[in-house]
């Protein structure tokens, strides 16, 4: 077991090193994104709405914490990697090493939650100044770790079936841009038909957002939804699994 | 001696291409042995079936003693492996990477310091340790990764293409480099597209067409089998044809004999790419 979590910080550690040369670049871009959609959204097309029952900010705030933790973790996961992979072929050096394929794919995945987390915390921080009415609370936490571990998951598997730069940009544009949009973020699914809604709900995102969203407006927590967010992680494990089996002995 | 690499009807397919194709190979413990062949002849395959990237399609191989299908781990425990392709991490320094290759190879917090001090010092790198990558030239960086895949002090270290994209001056220095690797216990396995480097640098050499080895022996053995001597003819309608002769005399008489067609005639050592050529039709460069 110490063996496994040494192998799981030795993958961790390189990605961690990069993270920590250019910490200030890379959180400072992949802010901009959620604060324009704070901006356009929660003051601009928002203002003076209700969703729900609550201020149209305080209803989006959670969304687009939960959307900033799914689009960093995913791409802060995928995007080295796939370089790594794809370009530099230093992701043969691990595959050639003794380093077990369980360590690889947890290291792999944990630079995105970490980036994810850092990103998702700082939108909630300036979300808290804008909505002091939301909750701090540590399950907020768990649950937006856990979120992130599943996305950054989500962004290891693709990175290792997704072999072209120009397949990652189609798989963005054809199953990242809709989930941004369609997962709840921006209004609520209870406005849609039931099975629009039933679709959605085979995407991961929905379920973070709903979880996040109770957490901090106080409302019932979704167990099904934190069940889905967990079947997700699951199958994005085993699909890495299989696809990493694929590539090498 | 004993066979630090074997295959036995070794095969790799993609699709209906056949990148190796039946290949029966054994390098011994402390040999360098090259693999010669044109781009696309399957050095690069067979080096990934070797060293556990690429699962063959039939065959058996086995490296080190282990077999590469049911023994992954074993084998990568063996050996050490440089890629074609420069596998560094561009955002680190030369100190990180082998930090990051030592922490993936199980190295101790000690041996990790020690192994890496030794190394640095071994490429004669230690001042550029905390350089990144990008800031160091071509040679360097290949010294770099060379160190890398020596931190756990394998017993048998791949080279692909070793010297590609390197100046002449840096070429040498490495050979020199990979001598005294070899000279100190190491063994290697290279592959080449250039006849020098397989010709000075090798004990011996397997020739690869196709995906299938088409002659190994030693430099000299291989040049022996067409005639040490060639003559080499370039015709009015500006073809080169090659005659093959055992010694110097005979080639002499040959060339006494040739009609005035005969626009240019150069008699000269004949070498690898003569062996090439004359087994399989083509010169290494036409691929």
């Amino acid at each position: 077991m110490m063996g496994m979590l040494g192998d799981i910080y030795s993958v961790f550690w390189l990605d961690l090193r990069v993270l920590r040369r250019h910490w200030m670049s890379l959180i400072a871009t992949s802010l901009v994104l959620p604060l324009l959609y704070l901006v356009a959204f929660g003051y601009g097309l928002g203002r003076g709405m209700a969703v729900d029952g609550f201020p149209y900010l305080s209803f989006v705030i959670p969304g687009i914490v939960a959307l900033t933790a799914f689009s960093i973790s995913f791409n802060g996961a995928a995007s080295k990697l796939q370089v790594d992979k794809m370009y530099y072929k230093s992701f043969d050096e691990l595959l050639m090493s003794p380093v077990s394929s369980y360590a690889i794919i947890i290291g792999k995945a944990l630079i995105g939650m970490v980036r994810g987390a850092i990103s998702a915390v700082a939108i909630y921080a300036v979300g808290l100044i804008l909505a002091p009415s939301m909750l701090i609370s540590p399950l907020f936490f768990l649950i937006l770790l856990l979120s992130c571990f599943v996305f950054a998951l989500f962004g290891v598997l693709i990175a290792f079936i997704v072999s072209s730069h120009h397949g990652m940009s189609n798989f963005s544009t054809l199953v990242i841009l809709p989930m941004t949009f369609l997962c709840g973020t921006f209004f609520s699914l209870n406005q849609l038909p039931a099975v629009a809604k039933g679709v959605l709900y085979f995407l991961p995102l929905t379920h973070s957002t709903e979880l996040l969203r109770s957490i901090l407006l106080d409302l019932p927590f979704p167990w099904l939804s934190f069940a889905g967010l967990l079947i997700f992680g699951v199958v994005f494990f085993i699909g890495c699994k299989v696809a990493l089996r694929r590539s090498s002995v | 001696m004993i066979d630090c690499i074997y295959t036995e009807n070794l095969c790799k397919e993609y699709g209906s291409v056949k990148a190796i194709n039946n290949l029966n190979l054994s390098v011994r413990k402390g040999e360098i042995f090259g693999f010669l062949g044109p781009n696309g002849a399957g050095k690069t395959t067979t080096i990934r079936v070797l060293t556990t990237l690429t699962r063959p399609t039939s065959g058996r191989v086995s490296v080190g003693g282990y077999d590469v299908v049911t023994e992954p781990a074993k084998v990568k425990k063996e050996i050490g492996v440089v890629q074609q392709h420069l596998s560094l991490d561009r955002d680190l320094t030369a100190l990180e990477n082998m930090e990051f290759h030592a922490r993936i190879q199980h190295l101790s917090s000690s041996e990790r310091k020690k192994r890496i001090a030794e190394l640095l010092e071994y490429i004669e790198l230690a001042d550029c340790a905390n350089q990144l990558i990008d800031a160091l030239s071509g040679g360097m960086k290949k010294k770099v990764a060379i160190a890398c895949s020596l931190l756990h002090a394998p017993k048998l270290l791949f080279l692909d293409e070793p010297t590609v994209g390197l100046d002449a001056q840096t070429r040498r220095r490495l050979w020199d480099f990979v001598r005294r690797l070899n000279k100190d216990g190491t063994t290697i396995f290279l592959t080449t597209h250039y006849i020098e480097e397989a010709e000075v640098l090798c004990d011996r050499v397997g020739i690869m067409h196709h995906g299938q080895l088409i002659a190994v022996d030693t430099p000299t053995g291989l040049r022996e089998k067409v005639g040490s001597t060639v003559v080499e003819i370039l015709t009015d309608n500006k073809e080169t044809h090659y005659q093959f002769f055992a010694n110097r005399e005979a080639a002499n008489d040959y060339v006494k004999g040739l009609s005035s067609e005969a626009k240019t005639v150069i008699i000269r050592e004949s070498n690898l790419e003569d062996v090439f050529i004359e087994q399989t039709g083509e010169k290494v460069g036409d691929q």
